[in-house]
């Protein structure tokens, strides 16, 4: 099964290694991974999609807690929203391939960024069932390189992934 | 005042009183500074390892976090195995370890190393200084997180520039930890839940690990009220007495058979303070196969159904649970349970076989017989060490102190220097193999520095015993470089070098007189028992196996 999990962190040096060192030891299959800051300073949010059963998605999410730099974690299983970027070079070099470029792209709601002689970039937004669509779609036209974000995830609605506030003394 | 002084200054708001360690080149401003503060008293180790296994025995005996320094590079890296063990048997420490100077940071400087990178998974935290006013709230975080929650090693790597900046910060400072709040209150629903739970059951029983010493008194009055049968592991060993009627020993490979067997036909498993690790369970898919309800008490949630489906989670430290436990404790109808149990215990034993030659199970109830119990107790790995945990009864919570997660050889003895200093009218006994023992064995140059009276008593069987014993089970016999004796030092005179009293007996008859002279003796001792070679440790559950496999008497060998 795959999940999203979000996970907000203090930035701090190594916060990063920490994540994907407890991911390696414990043998959790990361798909994707994105990560930045967020609108409160000193805090970043992680996006991770795992593959796994309940059992080990579970693990993911205490071993996660553990880590002291983690403030907080989530399995998107509520409704939520999963968007992607990704930047895709084409060979486009004849006239009558362009034009089909050009209708692929209008479809997929991309837009190029970056228009040469025999090649273009395209960036496309969206889940990730529409960005591979998107590159399956092109292929045929010669896919040069594609560069994919990762899945970034947020709840719907008024779920917030924010600092508990602290209810016991240690 | 310059960082250096700063650390040792918050060492000493923090209440710490000991500190084991070894100088060099990047900490020799926190020494420098130690001169002056003769408040901390510093115990000089031969080795990193040896320093922090000493820590690991005053954090387990004394239930105080303990305090470890050592130097960048070699010295840090001394530390990895001791900061693993504390990790897996959840010890309260903390590491100060010196480092190259922020400006040689990532230059291959000399004794550099990534403490931080290499520390990270083997510590429950830990830190770089970059900052010489961030040393109060590092080091009040440190000991926050090394002593709440589950317990743990915590690492501060400290470069030696911030050592000597000048530390113009406040000492009033709070641990700024937004992400770590343990939970400690048991949720009381699922409390009354493990209650109603146990009133309902025919077959409990109660495991306690490492995770419930300090919980020691309600769960000892619980068990007394609830009349629920007790098993104790490696590292719960003392929990309640070992020779409590109750009481049925240790489960898993080398556990009892009446342990083993409760588990198997228990209908309902109350554990508190432990991880059911692999060495309990065996084969997962077949451990306790006739339990309805399984209630963990842990207060590390990603314990709790990592291992066994559990039914009552509780979630909290084993104290607090237990004396809420206690509150609704009720006596159990248990007489057809316990006459079974009670016909296992009669059955099985645990093994003491007649051989010719002296056997380490005879030399490790000598010594409890001689003693009365009344002793710490530290041991190495190994077969010696499972004698130790069978034949020895500890009598009181943190009285055993044995390396049990990640089975670290050459942990008895430096471990004995710990146990002794934070206990030093005690008596307190290493159980050591001849193999563990040589991994650490300048340490009782330690044990001389500072006149502490640690016997070492060292079952010399000239083997690595447990690996021959699976050599002997499982690989057709083909002892492959096991064999220590023919090149095995005269270990009294070892001892004697060193100036540490030094014993040995081989003969049955000298056992008892030789014991009386190692626990008369003042200083330390090493009283070497050359023991039956061929000796395996049983019961024993083969690694994979379930209670079902149990092995529980030596098979058939040839007496030597």
């Amino acid at each position: 099964m795959r999940h999203v999990v979000s996970v907000l962190v203090e930035d701090h040096p190594r916060v990063l290694t920490r994540i994907t060192s407890l991911f390696a030891r414990r043998g959790f299959n990361i798909e994707s991974l994105a990560v930045g800051k967020t609108h409160v300073p000193g805090l970043s949010r992680i996006s991770i999609v795992v593959l796994g059963d309940d059992r080990t998605i579970e693990q993911v999410e205490k071993q996660l807690n553990k880590l002291i730099e983690v403030i907080k974690v989530t399995d998107h299983v509520e409704p939520h929203v999963e968007r992607e970027l990704a930047l895709v070079k084409v060979r486009t070099e004849g006239v009558e391939e362009r034009l089909q470029i050009k209708e692929i792209v209008e479809a997929f709601r991309a837009r190029p960024v970056d228009v040469g002689r025999t090649s273009s970039i395209y960036e496309v937004t969206g889940d990730p069932g529409k960005i591979e669509g998107f590159i399956a779609g092109l292929e045929p036209y010669g896919v040069l390189e594609v560069m994919r974000t990762g899945a970034v995830a947020m709840s719907r609605g008024e779920a917030v992934l924010k600092p508990r506030v602290k209810k016991e003394a240690v | 005042m310059n960082g250096a002084e700063a650390i040792l200054e918050v060492l000493a708001r923090e209440g710490v009183k000991h500190i084991f360690g070894v100088p060099g080149g990047a900490n020799m401003p926190m020494y420098d500074a130690l001169y002056d503060r003769p408040e901390l008293e510093h115990v000089l180790a031969r080795h990193e390892q040896g320093a922090i296994h000493a820590a690991e025995g005053y954090a387990i005996s004394s239930g105080r976090t303990s305090v470890v320094f050592a130097t960048s590079g070699p010295g840090a890296l001394n530390l990895v195995t001791g900061l693993a063990d504390a990790l897996m048997d959840s010890v309260p420490l903390v590491a100060i370890t010196g480092q190259v100077a922020r400006s040689a940071v990532g230059t291959d400087a000399f004794q550099e190393a990534d403490v931080t990178g290499v520390t990270m998974p083997i510590t429950k935290h830990n830190y770089l200084v970059q900052d010489v006013n961030d040393i109060p709230r590092i080091v009040r975080e440190a000991f926050v997180i090394a002593s709440t929650g589950r317990p743990g090693p915590v690492l501060i790597d400290v470069p030696k520039d911030v050592q000597f900046d000048e530390f113009t910060g406040s000492f009033d400072v709070e641990p700024r930890l937004p992400g770590y709040n343990p939970t400690v209150k048991g949720h009381p629903r699922q409390i009354q839940r493990a209650l109603e739970a146990l009133a309902a059951a025919k077959r409990p029983v109660m495991m306690l690990g490492g995770g419930a010493h300090h919980a020691a008194e309600p769960l000892r009055k619980f068990a007394e009220a609830t009349g629920i049968p007790v098993i104790t592991t490696l590292k719960g060993l003392g929990v309640l007495p070992a020779d409590h009627p109750q009481v049925l020993g240790m489960p898993g490979m080398h556990g009892t058979v009446a342990a083993n067997r409760a588990l198997q036909h228990a209908d309902l498993i109350l554990a508190l303070g432990l991880r059911f690790d692999d060495r309990i369970t065996g084969n997962i898919e077949k451990f306790a196969p006739n339990v309805k309800t399984v209630i963990h008490v842990d207060i590390d949630p990603a314990e709790i159904g990592k291992v066994v489906r559990t039914d009552v989670p509780i979630v909290g430290d084993a104290r607090w649970v237990a004396e809420r436990l206690l509150a609704g404790a009720k006596p159990l109808e248990l007489d057809d349970w316990w006459a079974q149990l009670r016909a296992w215990q009669e059955a099985h034993p645990l093994p003491m076989p007649e051989r010719e030659r002296l056997t380490s199970q005879e030399v490790v109830r000598a010594f409890w017989e001689a003693t009365g119990g009344e002793a710490y107790v530290t041991t190495g790995v190994g077969q010696h060490q499972m004698f130790a945990a069978q034949f020895w009864k500890p009598k009181f919570p943190r009285s055993f102190i044995t390396s049990g997660g990640l089975g670290t050889m050459g942990y008895g003895l430096p471990a004995a220097v710990g146990v002794q200093v934070a206990h030093p009218d005690a008596l307190v006994l290493d159980f050591d193999g001849d193999g563990s023992f040589q991994m650490t064995m300048q340490e009782l140059a330690t044990l001389v520095r500072y006149d502490l009276p640690v016997k070492v008593i060292l079952l010399n069987n000239g083997y690595l015993g447990m690996v021959r014993q699976w050599q002997d089970l499982f690989n057709d016999k083909r002892y492959a470089e096991v064999h220590l004796e023919e090149s095995n030092p005269d270990f009294a005179k070892l001892a004697e070098a060193f100036g540490v009293r030094g014993f040995t007996a081989e003969r049955r008859e000298d056992l008892k007189e030789v014991a009386e002279a190692t626990l008369a003796h003042e200083g330390p001792v090493l009283a070497e028992f050359r023991v039956y070679n061929e000796e395996g440790v049983f019961p024993m559950i083969p690694a994979g196996g379930s209670a079902e496999d149990m092995i529980i008497e030596p098979p058939g060998e040839v007496q030597s």
